[in-house]
């Protein structure tokens, strides 16, 4: 049963959280725990603190074929590591300048803070960057044939 | 790797939108997996006992667990494959629950889920090594912030316990609200008498060393071994020297300065003590109502001083203390109650927040006890107690019930109609919330015996008539509006987050809700620890509680403090990072970067530097393994490859 339709939605939208222990991870646990019903696209990878996150995760993480990355760790000066989260927080938005040079919509990865205690926030990314995703459809990764206006689009994004 | 896959169902709470069974069939389909199989409540014993059976007659290397969150019960199976034989690290865990099977009820989408999650839990596990702790001494000294009744408590059970405890308070003295209040409910006894006895205590143990007027300046380290960097703050009086003999203060020409323990109503001295029985009983200059401090002239205490304890340049000092863990219980502040205009706190002073109210019932109070008007020191006939002033409303951002209010409105309405029989008490509520033993029955008494009229409503506007005050509201039982003149309005404030709660937590690197309450590990499970290894809760800091629940608390927090050093060494967590040498090239970026300075320069015998991760300080955040240009430290049981070869899993 589940293969036959397996097969059919293997286009399912992919989206790859990367999600610090301390804060967001237990965000995510907290929502759950209050049945705050979410998208089912996101695949959560728990890492120790945002600090963890090489910028290449995403890059790779986007080559590979997902269709979008989402990376929340505490807020900043909350980090459950002191700094952890100030150096993700340069690196992500390095990174997000950064994508449009390899053919990647910047749309596609967003990063956020969200603690333990804020499974109502964690709905709401949850919710709002799977419609983004699903606005922006399956990530064609870098096979995608682009013309020069819509390679030129990327940058202009928020 | 053999590995061995098992698919919880938690009862109907998994298995109600996620095809087990399908998950189950499917991880067979992973690589290196060579069983797998669903069941009921893989946490239980017979679950437990099924895993431990599974990896012995299948010759298990490695175990996944699809079921809750591992935040809640990654030890319990690392146990469970430890006994059996396998290393504790060689365990993977899927959150098919609080992140699957609870935040939708797309049983097809969960189920595909599911599977990705699995899958990528054993991909990660094949990149697994076994891990092995290492054991570090414990300092078993407890640093106690707040000198509150929480505060007071947990130091005295540490002290009992044959610890060495350090306590930190903000204010010149300890004892915290409580020192405040006149009577405490239900049995409305004397709250100095009670408490008293326990800040001598303190005062007295030999192995509590308080440090009063002092403020956590830094925390660093771990479990075990903090450091704490403490400011003493200038009190421009020898607390070695002065005997609390109070002569300066008789002395002191500088009458107006504001009395920060009779919250503001009348005035003390520059120089002063803040109440009888403060301890330490010390005095303190007030440098901003100081004539000398602030206009240079004057000197008085320090002439009639006995002791010459006055240090006009007393300046504030940093001291080091070194504990094995701390206990935070700091409490609360009461809610601004000018916020409501419409109540015209601060505007008249014939409004009055409830712990005001304590000071003037208290016999040490401003007024020595007798319930006056701070207006004209006239006593008043009648009397209107406002509840929920900055609790249960979302409107000035207070959602929360503060949870004391009900029960110490109905105590002061009783004392006060002990005070004075013949004024009229009048309680306006929303809802009367008295859980607790022997609390309804309090309030059923104010109501009954004491005559305290208790209208169901809200109060709308308070505006001054005459030298009296109209109370004007709606009695939403009788449907009618209440209009009630009062000589003397108490708002029942609620209780909020202290000042500086959060400041003091990015230095505990604890966490807190979005009102300021400190963050337990578990609401129900783990209410006094919290995410930080070594670092306790005790009291209001961590919710609005009453005394018995903040005393209970206090102890519940030294019982831990107590267990932690039962032992002499602790087990590190050995998911640290670690430093290929022969990658590393000796750019020193990963030493500048750990917040920990876990990392430091090694010399190999041909002479160059390599970095080297020392094991028992690193907290395995991984920032080095990110940073690290040719990858050459990798963060145990996080590595990059391992990291990667999940994101593979779920693009495949």
């Amino acid at each position: 049963m589940i293969s036959e339709t397996g097969t059919q939605r293997e286009k399912e939208i992919k989206i790859i959280g990367f999600l610090c222990n301390w804060c967001s991870y237990g965000g995510a646990d907290t929502a759950g725990v209050c049945r705050f019903k979410q998208p089912t696209d996101l695949r959560i990878i728990r890492i120790p603190c945002t600090g963890r996150m090489d910028p290449l995760f995403v890059v790779k993480a986007l080559i590979y074929g997902a269709d979008g990355v989402l990376v929340s760790g505490c807020h900043p000066k909350d980090c459950h590591y002191a700094v952890g989260n100030l150096y993700a927080r340069r690196r992500m938005e390095l990174l997000k300048r950064f994508l449009p040079f390899i053919g990647i919509d910047t749309n596609r990865f967003r990063y956020t803070w969200v603690s333990a205690s804020e499974g109502q926030l964690w709905q709401q990314v949850v919710t709002e960057f799977s419609e983004e995703i699903h606005r922006l459809g399956p990530n064609a990764g870098l096979n995608e044939k682009m013309d020069a206006e819509t390679a030129l689009s990327l940058f202009n994004t928020k | 790797m053999r590995i061995g896959v098992f698919i919880c169902k938690c009862g109907t709470n998994i298995a109600k939108t996620v095809d087990t069974e399908a998950v189950a069939r499917k991880a067979l389909e992973y690589p290196d997996v060579v069983y797998a199989t669903d069941y009921m409540y893989t946490c239980s014993e017979p679950g437990q006992e099924e895993i431990r059976e599974a990896i012995t007659k299948h010759r298990l290397q490695g175990v996944v667990v699809a079921a809750c969150t591992p935040r809640m019960h990654e030890p319990t199976f690392r146990r469970a494959v430890e006994k059996a034989g396998l290393n504790r690290y060689m365990f993977e865990q899927a959150n098919i629950r609080e992140h699957v099977s609870w935040v939708n009820n797309d049983r097809e989408s969960n189920t595909l889920k599911a599977m990705d999650l699995v899958h990528m839990a054993v991909e990660k596990l094949r990149l697994n090594h076994p891990l092995f702790s290492s054991k570090v001494p414990i300092n078993k000294r407890v640093l106690v912030i707040g000198g509150g009744v929480a505060g007071i408590q947990a130091a005295l059970d540490c002290s009992e316990g044959g610890l060495d405890v350090v306590m930190v308070e903000r204010e010149a003295t300890i004892g915290g609200k409580m020192a405040k209040l006149d009577k405490t409910f239900p049995t409305i006894d004397c709250s100095s008498c009670i408490l008293g006895p326990k800040m001598v205590d303190i005062s007295q143990k030999e192995n509590i060393s308080l440090h009063a007027y002092s403020e956590i300046e830094s925390v660093s380290g771990y479990i075990g071994n903090f450091k704490v960097k403490i400011r003493k703050k200038a009190t421009y009086v020898d607390w070695n020297a002065c005997t609390g003999c109070g002569e300066c203060t008789q002395k002191c020409p500088s009458k107006k300065t504001h009395d920060k323990f009779n919250e503001g109503l009348g005035s003390t001295t520059a120089i002063n003590i803040p109440f009888p029985q403060a301890i330490p009983k010390r005095a303190r200059i007030n440098a901003e109502s100081c004539l000398y401090l602030t206009k240079g002239k004057c000197r008085k205490c320090e002439k009639v001083c006995p002791a010459d304890a006055i240090r006009f340049d007393m300046e504030d000092e940093i001291i080091t203390e070194e504990v094995g863990a701390i206990v935070v219980a700091t409490g609360y502040d009461m809610f601004d109650y000018s916020v409501y205009g419409e109540y015209g706190g601060g505007r008249y002073p014939d409004v009055i927040t409830s712990l005001q109210y304590e000071r003037i019932l208290s016999a040490s109070g401003p007024y020595g006890g007798h319930i006056v008007r701070p207006s004209d020191g006239r006593e008043p006939k009648d009397i209107v107690f406002l509840s929920c002033v900055g609790s249960r409303d979302a409107s000035v951002g207070r959602p929360y019930c503060s949870g004391v209010c009900c029960m110490y409105i109905a105590k002061q309405a009783i004392i006060t109609r002990d005070h004075l029989p013949d004024c009229n008490c009048y309680v306006s509520y929303m809802d009367i919330r008295s859980p607790g033993k022997n609390y309804d029955e309090f309030v059923r008494r104010a109501q009954e015996e004491y005559g305290i009229n208790y209208i169901r409503g809200r109060v709308g506007k308070i505006y001054p008539k005459g030298n009296r005050l109209i109370v004007q509201g709606v009695d939403t039982l009788m449907g009618v509006q209440m209009d009630i003149e009062a000589d003397l309005v108490v708002l029942a404030t609620g209780l909020e987050a202290s000042d500086g709660a959060r400041e003091l937590a990015e230095k505990l690197r604890i966490s807190y809700d979005q009102y300021g309450w400190y963050m337990e590990s578990h609401p129900k499970l783990r209410p006094v620890e919290t995410n930080t290894a070594g670092v306790y809760l005790a009291g209001v800091c961590q919710g609005p509680k009453d005394i018995p629940a903040s005393v209970a608390q206090g102890s519940a927090a030294a019982a831990k403090v107590l267990v932690l050093f039962s032992r002499d060494t602790i087990e590190t967590d050995p998911q640290v990072a670690f430093v290929n040498e022969r990658v590393c090239i000796s750019c020193g970026k990963c030493i500048e970067v750990c917040p920990f300075g876990a990392i430091q320069w090694k010399t190999l015998r041909d002479g160059s530097q390599k970095a080297e991760v020392l094991p028992t300080v690193c907290q395995g955040c991984g920032l080095c393994n990110a940073t690290c240009p040719p990858k050459a430290v990798q963060l145990q049981h996080c590595t990059d490859d391992q990291i990667l070869a999940e994101v593979n899993a779920v693009c495949e």
